[in-house]
Order: structure tokens, then C-alpha cells, then sequence
């Protein structure tokens, strides 16, 4: 079903969307109350370890648990052996082996065997007992590495997709993506001005604060109580149910309070194996990865290279563009290599264009979704050729953009017309802006850039209660990473037209919902919103025909207005939600609705984005002054959470850009893996972060909802590495721009 | 009348070339039919981690969605988000 | 190993438990005493999730030994509150949309607790410097940092 009756063209004469309500979690979350996922404790219940691989890449000969078994305290003890073999499409059986390793160890950190005893102490004691006999294997750590000929293969029967001829031989490259438009050659042979270089982006991670936990309570035959934080229940359940080998019924998955996901979260890596464990031991069993096993083995963002080339006529056209473009899959297949092709150069009009996307596999964790991912890579590349470019022809960076920002009815690089979109108008909202004005001093750098995200549909379901008291209950199943529930509680009183404090929005559990999708791809506003909106009004057509019976007239004569049914004539005293509640017995039971919908109508998400920043001409180090960001949000329903996404993700786009990357041994063991070494932007570093939010309404859906969580990490990037050289004239191409690369780019500027 | 625009992949993994095709078809389903009578092997490669945009909106899971007389139509590799 | 008991002071109450000679004080402060505001995010003295004030002083719960509580006066975020009166810190966060996943907010209301009482009138400089020690994921810092300068303006006000 579809929600596609009014278009969001009305002027906002909102009462509550737009507004700043307290959001209703917020009293457990200022006072500790809040559980999240590490907080839940069960009555009898085990702690569990996970042993993780040693070696990058490795054949497991053996595993012996016999002694781990018979240490003291400890009631379970899995490998690889415990669980189906691994079946069904490929992508599913990678799944399967990576939250278990069965063959092969192709990471450092790869799960090996899981222990559940009493106390933590021995769990590790049991999980260090058991013998692991590896045959060590030559590792390859990047996408150069992996595609030389001759490199060592993760994958014996892995052949490359989307390659024509099709391969007769195994290679680390697991599949190709391509997208092609008009003539390349000539497209480049017309450019007044070429622009080209090799770029490169290091592995980086997500960095939720919380690390993962789950706590599983599994009867002997299977039927499970699982609670977890996760960005998506169902999706652990479903996801959970193939590794074990089970119906996803057998599984209720309760969502704990999530402690941040940015993508990171919508997979599963703990949750069978607490699972497996607890239907061994027959108790319930809590796992909780330490930062370390975070960073070593959850799914950071692909590390990648790209080689770009842009052509542009003197009047700043944009004609011609290619990237040739690898991206890090890690252990197995599925980098957004794909994603990353279809963004690169979307917010454009280029007649002549090839962007080809690699696939590759690494022995690296495997990657997992990082907001928009793909996207900041590509567009790392794309938006620093594009700000040499302005250079060259001397020309402001924002209109060579403006030149060729795609608009309403532009064809996509990749593929359909654009609908209504707000590209232009945050270009035009930096560029009218004060902050681009300001006069800059020595050293001091200006940087811009521009990206693009889809925004993502998919399936919601939301049930709506009135209570006896005339209060509201929603019932929903996304997980609340950002102040979700606050923007159901304001479009739910906008439909009712009631006081949001009336709303007690709920995420409930796998059993007392319907389906939905995660909470991720800037979905959950636009589809559990949609799916809330449905159900409301499916509740307040009930309400009118209640009020209807009641004053005994037809449905036509009732409307509901401000919270009331009112009659249309004006002849019957109006009557509330809790008048009609108290009514419901004689007027035909309860007052609950549900709906449930495969979204449509999405809207996608542009922003641009302007830092300010100096460098440290003696130490490389670069201090942000300023950064403003603008972003095209439809309509933003709570206006504080919707400021939140966009400097959220930019200062997540800050640390990408400026310290952020992971560092490997010759060993292909990680050498940061903790928040010291990996050091991710702190309160001191940064300034305010300043938004505009841009309201170009997306037709699609009733309020004009556009996802916002994703696209604001886009920019940064490229930012970033475009005000370095407006500050020190050194145009770099690696990541992270860290304090020595900048320096040597300083020391060393004709290398 | 479905105008069906083919990517580069498709091209020429499937289609040999072909950019644009007229193609009569009242749903996706159809028209992927169709096109796999047409263009051998295209149609399993349609039907999974394929999204399908109709006239500018991009719509997963659209092998039941209906086609306008000149709905244009291309195939999109299925995204993820994060 | 034998456990050690320890007695101290806890949110205004007297507690005593068990504890391995070894074991931190967050995780004893969580699992033994069920304060399970206080998180852990790494475990080792990097994020700041586990702040607590012991004597006044902010502390990572994670690099104290729970030994060493001993006859301390420790405060955790579920302390903050008097009953159902939230404080100005507490009022501000939300008001202020200073949370968004909410895993370090307990952190964060803790330090700056500790900042507004050494310190009751910081400049944001001062404020990002103090709460260095916490790390913020969600919402790069800009609406704590407000939300921890009006709060200090209000308390500033109240006891004028």
C-alpha cells in the first residue's frame, strides 16, 4: 500500500511537525536508565568469549576444545561444526562463514570458537585453552596487492561478474560495475581543461560508542529470546535464522536501547553464536565484544583507489569524466563498489562518462555499510578533480557546480530522469551564506563539496492504540538511534491533531509488530513515518464512523478536526478521542489500526557543504574554523534531530578526512584497534558545526520527508582535502590528510 | 509501451549493445519476461538485487508494478544504506 | 583469588560488596551494584563512557580497581537527579537535543558536572577542552557544547 494522497506542496501550517519536542526516551537516556544492549541481565545467565583467528589468512587443520570443555565453570563451547554447513546463495553462505570461520581463517580476528561459563574470567580462560592448529597462507591487504597476477586467492572458485569475456580463471575480484554515457574520446578531446589523478581512502570505522552485545535465551528445541541492539530486529532475526539453520519464527528478537550503528549494525555477529551457546548450556548467555574485537572484526568501510580524469570547457561545462575506481571488500564479497559508480558523478550533467567499480576481496574483516557507502569515496575523487578544475579556469568553486548541478528532469549518470530535488538550492544556501565570505589569513583554506545519496524505501509496519484516556500509543519496530520516536510522536499528533505528549511512541519487539526493515538508509522517518501516517489515519476514519453511529448521521457528515469528531453542520457537541474511547464498547470494540507498506515515493538527499581550515605549517596539522553544512531534508519533521544527522555525519566526514584510518602490520594484524590510536574527532578539535536546512518538499510522501542520516558524510572528504590546498597550495590524493602527510606534502612539494 | 534504457552492464553483458528498447509490456514482471525471451539469461539477472526506476522513481521489489503506456524504465543495481 | 570487600559510598548511599582484587570498578559498579548507567565503550581509559566522580575528581571507571573504592564518595549518572528533579545539565541535554543514540550521554552529564563545579562560568573553549576526554559519535559535539553553556548560565542565574 501506498501513501501518495497529499503531496507535501501545502504550505506547512503545522502544529506539530517542525516543531522541538522533548523527545520521549530522553528522560531514561539523561538518567542512566536506558538499557542497551550490555545492560540486560537474565537470572542464571552465562558470559560467553569468542576466539578470534591470529592470522590474516590461514587454513584451520584443527580444532581441539576438549580441554576448554572440562575447565572449570565453563557450560558451552562452539566452532564452525555446531552450525549448517554453509548454503544457499553466495551471499548468504559469506554470512554464514563469517560469523563463524569453517575452512578457512580469512582475517585476523575471524571467528573461530565461542565459550559460555560463569564468569567472564573463565570463559577467556576456556576460549585461551583451545587448540587451534592454522596452516598459515600469504595474505594480501589492498586492492594493488590483491589484483596482481599471480596473488594469493581468498576465494579457490571466486570469478569476476560483470566482466565481458567472462574470466576462466579465479581472481580476488568478485565483480564489476559499469556505467557509460555518449563518447568519452570525444567528450575529452572537446575539454578546454583536463584534470586527472590516482586517489586512495585507508579502511575506516564507524565508531559507535557502543560495542556489540547480545544476550540470547535458547530452549532446547530452539525457540529463542534474543535481545540486542542492532539497527534492525527483524533483520537480526532473519539474518540470525540463516546461520543457525532455523525458520526466522523460532526467533523473538527484543531491541535493546542501540548505542549509535551508522550502518555497522545491520548485520549480525554475535547473535548466533550467543544463541548456539545458550541452546548448548541450556542457560541464557551474554556476549559483548570488547573495542578491540570492534575494530578487528565487526565491518569498517572499504579502503579503495581510484583513478579519475575530468573534462571541462573553459565556460566550466563539465564534458567528459572517468574514474576507474577498486574498492576494498574485505574477506568477502560486497563492498559498495556498485553504489559507489552510481554516485560519483550524480549531481551532475556529463554527456560523456565511464565509471567502472571494482569488487575486490582483501583479508580484511568484511566490509559492512558506513551512511552512504560508497558514496564518500568516489566522491572524494570526483569533488577534488572538480575544485582543480575550477582552479585552472579560475572559476568560484560553487559555480563551476551551479554550471552543472543536475536538476528536476536531468538523466542520472545512473540511469532515470531526476525528480524534484534540492541540489541547487544548497549551493545557492552556501553560497549566500555570511561564512562564505568571511576573509580568510595566512595559511587559512576555503574547501567545498557536494554529494549525493538515494535514500532508501523499504518495508515498515506500525499498529496505532487510543487508549481509554485518549491518549495515543504508536507501535513501531526501528530502532531509535537518533530521536526517531520523536518523529513519530509529532507526525502522529499532526494527524490527530492533538499534543505530541499524548503520543507514547513504542519500538516493539519481533512479536508485537509487524515486519520492518532497519533503521539505516535514511529510510525510517519517510517509511515507518509513512506506515505511522497510515495507520493513524485508518484510526481517525474509525473514530468518524464511531461518531457517526453515535449521532446517528452518515460517515460524510463527520470530520476530525483539532482532535475531535465534528459534526459538519455544527449540530452535536463535538466529541474527543477519550469521549470516543469510553464509547468503544457500544460502538464496535477497540479503537487499533495497523499498516504496513513497501515505501515509495523516496526522496534523495543532496547537500554542500564549506570548511574552514588552517594548517600548521610546521607540524602538518590542521585546525577546522569553521564548517557549514546545507542539506536538502524535504521537510524536516523535528527540526533539532534533523540538525543532528547533518553534524553527525559531517564530523564523522572530519575524522575520515583528517586521522582516521586503519593501520596494518606486515602480519595483516591491525595495529590501532582502540580509540587511542584510532582517534576519531574529540570536542576540542572542532567548532560549531553550522546547518542550513534546506526544505525543497519531496512529493513522495504526505509531510515531504526526505531521509537525512546519510548523505551529510558525503562532502567532507573532498572538503577537507580542497581547503588544504586553498591553505598551503599542496593538492593531496591520499587519506587521511593526518598532520605527517600534509607535512611531507609541505617538505617535499615537487615529489 | 515500456521505453526500457539498459546500463552499460546490461549492455554488454546481455543485450548486445542495445541502449533503448521499445518494449509492450503492462508490468515489470512482463517486461522482464519478455526481455528475457528476447535477450536469453537477462531475466535472471532482473529479478534479484536489481531495482527498477518508473519514470524517475526508483522501486525495489517491482515485479507487480504496472506500466503506463510510456513509462520509462531503467534497471538499477539494489543499494544498500548504512 | 579471594574477594576483597569494600565499603564506600555510592549516590549518597552506603554499599558494600564483593570484588576480585583485579576486577574494575566499572564492572563491579555495573554488574554487582546493577548500575548499569555507566557503559563501557572500550575499556580502556579512551572514550569516557564509564565517567564517574570519585571524591569530586572524574574519573574512568574502567582504570580504577575496584579495591581503590574504598572509603570513596563515588556519583554515577543514575545520582545526578534528586528523585524526579532533574538537573539543569540533565534539562539542557534535552531540551537542547544533546543526545541522539544516548550510549554516551551518562558520560558526558558526569563530566560536565565535574566541569561546572570546578568551573561555573567556561568558555566553550573551555568546555570542548574538559569534555575531551568524551567521545561523542552521533552528534560531533555541537549541541553538548550548547547544552553544557546554557546549563551553566541557568546555574550561574539560580544562585545569584
Amino acid at each position: 500500500m501506498t501513501i501518495a494522497e497529499d503531496p507535501a506542496t501545502t504550505s506547512p501550517g503545522y502544529k506539530w511537525v517542525g516543531t522541538r519536542m522533548i523527545r520521549p526516551d530522553g528522560f531514561e537516556k539523561v538518567t542512566g536508565r536506558a538499557r542497551f544492549g550490555a545492560d540486560i541481565k537474565l537470572n542464571g545467565m552465562l558470559y560467553g568469549h569468542v576466539l578470534r583467528s591470529p592470522h590474516a589468512h590461514a587454513k584451520i587443520v584443527s580444532i581441539d576444545t576438549s580441554e576448554a570443555e572440562k575447565m572449570a565453570g565453563v557450560r558451552a563451547v562452539i566452532t564452525g561444526a555446531d552450525f549448517p554447513d554453509p548454503s544457499g546463495p553466495a551471499g548468504d553462505q559469506d554470512l554464514q562463514r563469517n560469523v563463524i570461520a569453517r575452512e578457512k581463517a580469512l582475517y585476523e580476528g575471524h571467528v573461530i570458537a565461542a565459550v559460555a561459563a560463569q564468569t567472564r574470567a573463565q570463559a577467556k580462560a576456556a576460549a585461551e585453552a583451545i587448540k587451534v592448529v592454522y596452516e598459515v597462507l600469504p595474505h594480501v591487504m589492498t586492492v594493488d596487492e590483491a589484483m596482481a597476477p599471480g596473488a594469493p586467492l581468498l576465494h579457490p572458485k571466486l570469478m569476476t561478474k560483470g566482466v565481458d569475456p567472462a574470466p576462466t580463471e579465479p581472481s580476488n575480484v568478485a565483480s564489476r560495475a559499469v556505467y557509460q554515457g555518449g563518447d568519452l574520446d570525444l567528450g575529452f578531446a572537446e575539454s578546454d581543461v583536463v584534470v586527472e589523478g590516482t586517489f586512495t581512502t585507508k579502511p575506516v570505522h564507524q565508531g559507535y560508542i557502543e560495542p556489540h552485545a547480545a544476550v540470547a535465551d535458547t530452549t532446547p528445541n530452539g525457540r529463542t529470546t534474543l535481545w540486542c541492539s542492532s539497527q534492525g530486529h527483524f533483520t537480526m532475526r532473519s539474518l540470525s535464522a540463516k546461520v543457525l539453520g532455523w525458520e526466522p519464527s523460532k526467533l523473538k528478537v527484543i531491541p535493546a536501547e542501540i548505542g549509535g550503528g551508522f550502518g555497522g549494525k545491520t548485520t549480525i555477529y554475535l547473535e548466533p553464536l550467543a544463541v548456539r551457546l545458550s541452546q548448548k548450556a541450556g542457560r541464557p548467555v551474554k556476549l559483548v565484544m570488547s573495542r578491540d574485537e570492534v575494530f578487528r572484526a565487526t565491518g569498517p568501510a572499504s579502503g579503495t583507489k581510484i583513478v579519475g580524469k575530468l573534462g571541462f570547457k573553459n565556460d566550466g561545462t563539465m564534458v567528459a569524466g572517468e574514474l576507474w575506481m577498486a574498492y576494498e571488500a574485505g574477506a568477502f564479497a560486497g563492498s559498495p563498489a556498485g553504489a559507489g559508480s552510481m554516485t560519483a558523478l550524480a549531481p551532475y550533467t556529463v554527456p560523456n562518462f565511464l565509471i567502472e567499480g571494482f569488487d575486490v576481496v582483501v583479508n580484511k574483516p568484511k566490509v559492512a555499510a558506513y551512511r552512504a557507502p560508497g558514496a564518500p569515496m568516489s566522491s572524494f575523487a570526483v569533488e577534488s578533480l572538480i575544485d582543480e578544475a575550477a582552479k585552472k579556469l579560475g572559476m568560484d568553486p560553487i559555480d563551476i557546480r551551479l554550471k552543472n548541478a543536475v536538476t528536476e528532469g536531468c538523466q542520472a549518470t545512473y540511469g532515470p530522469k531526476f525528480p524534484r530535488i534540492g541540489f541547487v538550492e544548497t549551493l545557492e544556501a552556501i553560497k549566500n551564506h555570511p561564512n562564505y565570505k568571511i576573509p580568510l589569513g595566512p595559511n587559512q583554506g576555503r574547501g567545498v563539496a557536494s554529494g549525493f545519496w538515494f535514500n532508501a524505501g523499504l518495508n515498515s509496519s506500525a499498529t496505532v492504540h487510543v487508549n481509554e484516556d485518549g491518549n495515543v500509543i504508536v507501535v513501531t519496530g526501528s530502532p531509535d538511534i537518533g530521536g526517531s520516536r520523536a518523529s513519530m510522536a509529532l507526525m502522529a499528533a499532526e494527524e490527530f491533531g492533538i499534543d505530541a505528549a499524548r503520543i507514547q511512541p513504542v519500538v516493539g519487539d519481533t512479536e508485537s509488530v509487524g515486519y520492518n526493515d532497519q533503521t539505516g538508509g535514511s529510510r525510517t522517518t519517510l517509511a515507518t513515518g509513512a506506515a505511522v501516517i497510515e495507520a493513524c489515519r485508518k484510526v481517525i476514519a474509525d473514530l468518524r464512523g464511531r461518531a457517526a453511529k453515535q449521532w446517528d448521521v452518515s460517515l460524510d457528515k463527520v470530520e476530525w478536526v483539532d482532535g475531535q469528531a465534528q459534526h459538519v453542520e455544527g449540530t452535536q457537541p463535538p466529541l474527543s478521542l477519550a469521549d470516543l474511547a469510553k464509547g468503544w464498547n457500544r460502538t464496535g470494540g477497540p479503537l487499533t489500526a495497523s499498516a504496513a507498506l513497501n515505501a515509495r515515493g523516496v526522496g534523495s538527499a543532496f547537500s554542500t557543504q564549506v570548511v574552514d581550515l588552517e594548517v600548521d605549517p610546521d607540524t602538518g596539522h590542521v585546525t577546522v574554523l569553521r564548517y557549514l553544512t546545507a542539506q536538502d531534508a524535504g521537510r524536516a519533521i523535528h527540526p533539532s534531530y534533523v540538525e543532528g544527522q547533518l553534524q553527525g555525519g559531517v564530523v564523522q566526514g572530519l575524522g575520515w578526512a583528517l586521522n582516521e584510518e586503519y593501520i596494518f602490520d606486515r602480519n595483516g594484524k591491525m595495529e590501532n584497534p582502540g580509540f587511542l590510536d584510532y582517534r576519531i574527532p574529540v570536542a576540542s578539535d572542532l567548532p560549531m558545526i553550522d546547518t542550513i536546512v534546506v526544505e525543497v518538499p519531496n512529493p513522495g510522501h504526505p509531510y515531504g520527508v526526505r531521509g537525512v542520516g546519510e548523505v551529510g558524510i558525503v562532502p567532507p572528504l573532498a572538503a577537507v582535502a580542497n581547503a588544504v590546498d586553498d591553505a598551503v597550495s599542496r593538492r593531496i590524493h591520499d587519506l587521511p590528510l593526518s598532520p605527517v602527510r600534509i607535512l611531507d606534502a609541505i617538505i617535499n612539494k615537487d615529489s | 509501451m515500456a521505453h526500457v534504457h539498459f546500463s552499460a552492464g546490461l549492455r554488454s553483458g546481455f543485450t548486445g549493445g542495445v541502449a533503448v528498447l521499445e518494449v509492450e509490456a503492462t508490468t515489470v514482471g512482463g517486461l522482464i519476461k519478455a526481455l528475457d525471451a528476447r535477450f536469453p539469461g537477462i531475466g535472471e539477472k532482473l529479478s534479484s538485487g536489481t531495482s527498477v526506476a518508473i519514470d524517475g522513481e526508483i522501486i525495489p521489489d517491482a515485479e507487480f508494478e504496472s506500466l503506463s503506456a510510456t513509462a520509462e524504465v531503467h534497471f538499477l543495481e539494489t543499494i544498500g544504506g548504512g | 583469588m579471594s574477594r576483597i570487600q569494600v565499603s564506600c559510598t555510592v549516590n549518597g548511599d552506603p554499599v558494600d560488596f564483593l570484588c576480585d582484587a583485579d576486577g574494575s570498578l566499572l564492572n563491579t559498579l555495573r554488574d554487582e551494584l546493577g548500575l548499569t548507567g555507566i557503559k563501557e565503550g572500550c575499556g580502556t581509559g579512551d572514550c569516557g563512557a564509564c565517567s564517574i566522580l570519585m571524591d569530586d575528581q572524574l574519573h574512568c571507571a574502567c582504570l580504577i580497581f575496584a579495591p581503590e573504592a574504598t572509603g570513596t564518595t563515588i556519583t554515577t549518572v543514575e545520582g545526578l537527579a534528586d528523585g524526579d528533579h532533574l538537573t539543569p545539565l540533565q534539562e539542557c541535554f534535552l531540551e537542547g537535543a544533546a543526545l541522539q543514540c544516548g550510549i554516551c550521554t551518562p558520560g558526558f552529564l558526569v563530566a560536565a558536572t565535574a566541569l561546572l563545579k570546578h568551573n561555573p562560568n567556561p568558555t566553550e573553549t573551555e568546555i570542548r577542552y574538559a569534555l575531551a576526554g568524551n567521545l561523542c559519535r552521533c552528534t560531533g559535539y555541537d549541541k553538548i557544547v550548547r547544552a553544557v553553556r546554557e546549563a551553566a548560565a541557568q546555574m550561574r542565574e539560580a544562585s545569584a
